[in-house]
């Protein structure tokens, strides 16, 4: 929001000098990286935020992967780290419950959430539609500090005494609502909910400023059609968060009335310890609807960004225009509406009317046709293409064939009868960490990839990218794809010890395997923190302006771009953003005024 | 402020801020849709209990449609240039929405010594605490935001002609306005 734009040293010197407004100006170290308004900057902060906490999130599952996969063996470790969380080197339930929570809390609203978006759409906004910042970079600046804060308060929540909220990630009450039912219902319970409430604030916060920047700050010639897919991605998610995160606050205030002020919105006939409790005429499937009238679109929210960035790799990498450009639209558009009417297909077993529930599993099912558009798009664009295979191209084609493996298994669960006796199994557990942990990752890890040159002005070492890639895909498949028939076996998830029942004990090495498969994938994640981090400071340094021969407007922009992005006017743009291979050329630039001989797409 | 990066072309176009608002609006709105749709589920439900709205509402209802209309007033007045004008009436609204809040707080205590608390059973009256009362906290939210800008008014060194703040606060002063509206007639009708 000042009114001069700042420019780094280094930009300045680069031979331009200077346009009449543009002034140097002397950033401190606090304006530049800590209360920086520069939406590099806080797409930087989401970043490694993100980071910190996948890695957080992730040691989580191997520590109760460790309990699932031998559940008979002590690990003296564990008790030299966690005390009496895991006494005799053994995992508490306690603690185990914990774990789990905390593990989906942080991944799913931490780091897919706030990290992917706010990474993305952050640094690609303002750089692919040509603008100098957002609408409000100080609402954006104060977007990243609400996560930050919330942050604080989740990570805090691990060092209570009776230890972080433990009810499973849903936090449904009556568990979540009593302070009585559990350890994890006390304060660990309020401060996730408190770190919950901030993060909803920096949501819309962020989802307002793309919104508005999206539709309000576009470039003379950036009419809506010629934006890149990965923006329309990003507004669409921000539609679907701003809309939604309020009904999860309504939800999660009647909680806190609930617990603190012994209201009955969730509770009804309770006894605890032999205590009947005065609540009466509350009722618990109330919160399942508020929550997953959020938590729906949540999964979307986390999905559509890695969309629109597959689908600009997958173009770019394979130097051909993006098959069906406007289907692609169109179905975000319908993925988009229909997320908001199909929340109940997680409350099938509630007892929810089966008439009701049928109408669900038709909106449902539904979700298959503008799934299957996209699938057979991003397909298409790499069918017969020149394909560069980068790391980050690996991920966009890994990306859309887990996104395939997950999605069909959607199929399954979204019809009622088959959710009845998958409900509540490992099956659910393998079809939506494939479909939207494991392919959002993907979809991450290639955007991370390809513009690292732009965040940076360096590459990431190839090398550790392939190994990355190929082992993370193969245990991603060797975790998840054995959870199938462990959960079409009937065997149940959130359970901390299985081996008592003789039907489930056939699973005994199964579960070894896995547990082997998921410290592998998590080591070589952190060789992947590594890479990000080793090539921020030692990485090769990029040459070329457009380094990927890319269309799009952010590799107009100086190598290292100040604050405003642009030095002198910012670009105007003259066609659509996949010119790839047209009339014997490579490439044409958004920037290029379509030719007299020349059909404008 | 933002004069460098909105440029001409765009000023045409609806302010940023503005529509910034509207999404903003949209996204409050779906709070109170969600907290009221859970007030008609309940409702259905065995065990429910209802309650008699204290007049008191009447009057926060009468002086927040007041407020409404004096804020019209002050950006008419702010427009035309009547600056004492501007500040006088942009006071009236700062008042007047205080005076609201206090109603409200009043009218709370009125509903609470009436019986309607919150242990025991389930019911309306637990519904309205929590819906008036985050309601309660968006006007607020505006009353302090009516303070700042009438204190930039008064003290402000430099004059600033751009209305755009201005029409900012009152977009959100006739939202919440209107808010309480539908959640009044929302309790009349089904509390």
């Amino acid at each position: 929001m000042s009114d001069t734009l700042h420019i780094q040293h280094e930009v300045a010197s680069h031979g331009h000098s200077g346009e009449p407004h543009m002034h140097h100006h002397k950033e401190t170290f606090i304006s530049k990286y800590i209360f920086s308004m520069d939406h590099k900057m806080i797409a930087k902060q989401f970043l490694v935020t993100g980071i910190i906490w996948a890695i957080i999130g992730g040691l989580f599952s191997v520590l109760f992967r460790l309990q699932l996969g031998f559940p008979d063996q002590s690990f003296p470790i564990l008790e030299t780290f966690f005390g009496r969380w895991a006494e005799g080197g053994k995992i508490k339930p306690e603690f185990y419950y914990a774990l789990t929570t905390m593990h989906g809390t942080v991944l799913i609203f931490f780091v897919l959430t706030a990290g992917l978006s706010g990474t993305f759409a952050n640094l690609l906004i303002p750089l692919q539609v040509g603008a100098r910042d957002m609408a409000s970079p100080f609402m954006n600046m104060l977007s990243f500090w609400f996560f930050f804060a919330a942050s604080i308060v989740m990570l805090s929540s691990l060092f209570t005494q009776t230890g972080p909220a433990a009810g499973g990630w849903t936090v449904y009450p009556p568990l979540s609502a009593l302070g009585l039912a559990s350890q994890g219902s006390k304060s660990g319970m309020d401060l996730w909910i408190i770190a919950m409430t901030l993060f909803v604030a920096s949501q819309l916060l962020g989802g307002l400023n793309y919104i508005s920047t999206i539709l309000n700050m576009r470039t003379k010639g950036m009419s809506m059609t010629r934006m890149p897919l990965t923006i329309w991605a990003i507004l669409f998610t921000a539609i679907l968060g701003v809309l939604s995160f309020p009904v999860l606050l309504s939800g999660l205030v009647l909680l806190m009335f609930d617990r603190h002020l012994g209201t009955s919105f969730y509770l009804s006939d309770i006894f605890v310890a032999g205590q009947a409790l005065p609540n009466e005429g509350g009722s618990a499937i109330l919160y399942q609807h508020l929550f997953w009238f959020l938590g729906h679109p949540e999964v979307y929210i986390i999905i559509l960004p890695t969309m629109g960035l597959a689908s600009e790799i997958l173009a770019i990498n394979s130097r051909k225009p993006v098959f069906g450009y406007m289907a692609m639209i169109a179905s975000l558009m319908a993925i988009c509406v229909l997320a908001f009417l199909v929340w109940a297909h997680h409350m099938f077993v509630t007892g929810l009317n089966p008439f009701l529930g049928s109408v669900f599993v038709l909106l449902t099912l539904l979700i298959a046709i503008p799934s299957a558009i996209k699938v057979f798009n991003w397909i298409t664009t790499i069918w017969r293409g020149n394909i560069r295979f980068t790391p980050a191209m690996l991920f966009a084609i890994g990306f859309v064939s887990i996104f395939i493996s997950g999605g069909l298994t959607g199929i399954w669960l979204g019809n009622s009868t088959i959710d009845i006796h998958l409900h509540d199994t490992m099956f659910v557990i393998a079809h939506f960490h494939i479909v939207m942990g494991v392919s959002a990752f993907f979809g991450m890890f290639a955007g991370i990839y390809h513009w690292f040159p732009k965040l940076f002005g360096r590459f990431m070492n190839n090398t550790l990218g392939y190994i990355h890639f190929w082992v993370t895909l193969a245990c991603a498949y060797l975790i998840f794809w054995p959870m199938h028939y462990q959960g079409m076996a009937g065997m149940p998830r959130r359970y901390l010890d299985k081996s008592s029942w003789v039907s489930f004990s056939q699973f005994h090495s199964l579960d070894a395997m896995i547990t082997v498969a998921t410290i592998i994938a998590f080591s070589v994640q952190l060789m992947f923190v590594f890479n990000y981090f080793y090539s921020m400071y030692k990485g090769r340094r990029v040459r070329s302006q457009n380094p990927w021969g890319a269309t799009t407007l952010e590799w107009t922009t100086p190598i290292h771009p100040g604050h405003g992005n642009w030095e002198g006017e910012i670009p105007e743009v003259h066609r659509w953003a996949y010119d790839y291979s047209k009339d014997g050329r490579d490439f044409i630039p958004q920037t290029e005024p379509v030719g007299e001989d020349e059909s404008a797409h | 402020m933002n004069t460098s990066i909105v440029s001409e072309q765009q000023h045409r176009r609806l302010h940023p801020h503005k529509f910034a608002l509207w999404v903003a609006i949209a996204s409050i709105l779906m709070m109170f849709a969600g907290l009221t749709s859970a007030f008609i589920v309940k409702s259905n439900q065995s065990g429910w209990r209802t309650f008699v709205l204290p007049n008191i509402f009447w009057i926060s209802t009468v002086l927040i449609l007041a407020s409404s209309l004096t804020m019209l007033m002050a950006v008419k007045a702010f427009k035309s240039r009547g600056l004492q004008q501007y500040r006088t009436l942009l006071g009236i609204t700062f008042a007047l929405g205080a005076a609201f809040v206090i109603c409200q707080v009043l009218g709370f205590e009125q509903l609470w010594n009436n019986n309607v608390q919150f242990k025991g059973a389930s019911g309306a009256g637990q519904f309205f605490y929590a819906i008036a009362g985050l309601h309660a906290v968006h006007v607020i939210g505006g009353v302090v935001a009516l303070l700042v800008i009438f204190l930039k008014s008064i003290a402000g060194k430099t004059k600033s002609y751009d209305a755009v703040p201005v029409e900012v606060m009152s977009m959100y002063w006739h939202f919440v306005d209107l808010l309480w509206l539908y959640l009044m007639l929302f309790f009349i009708i089904l509390g």
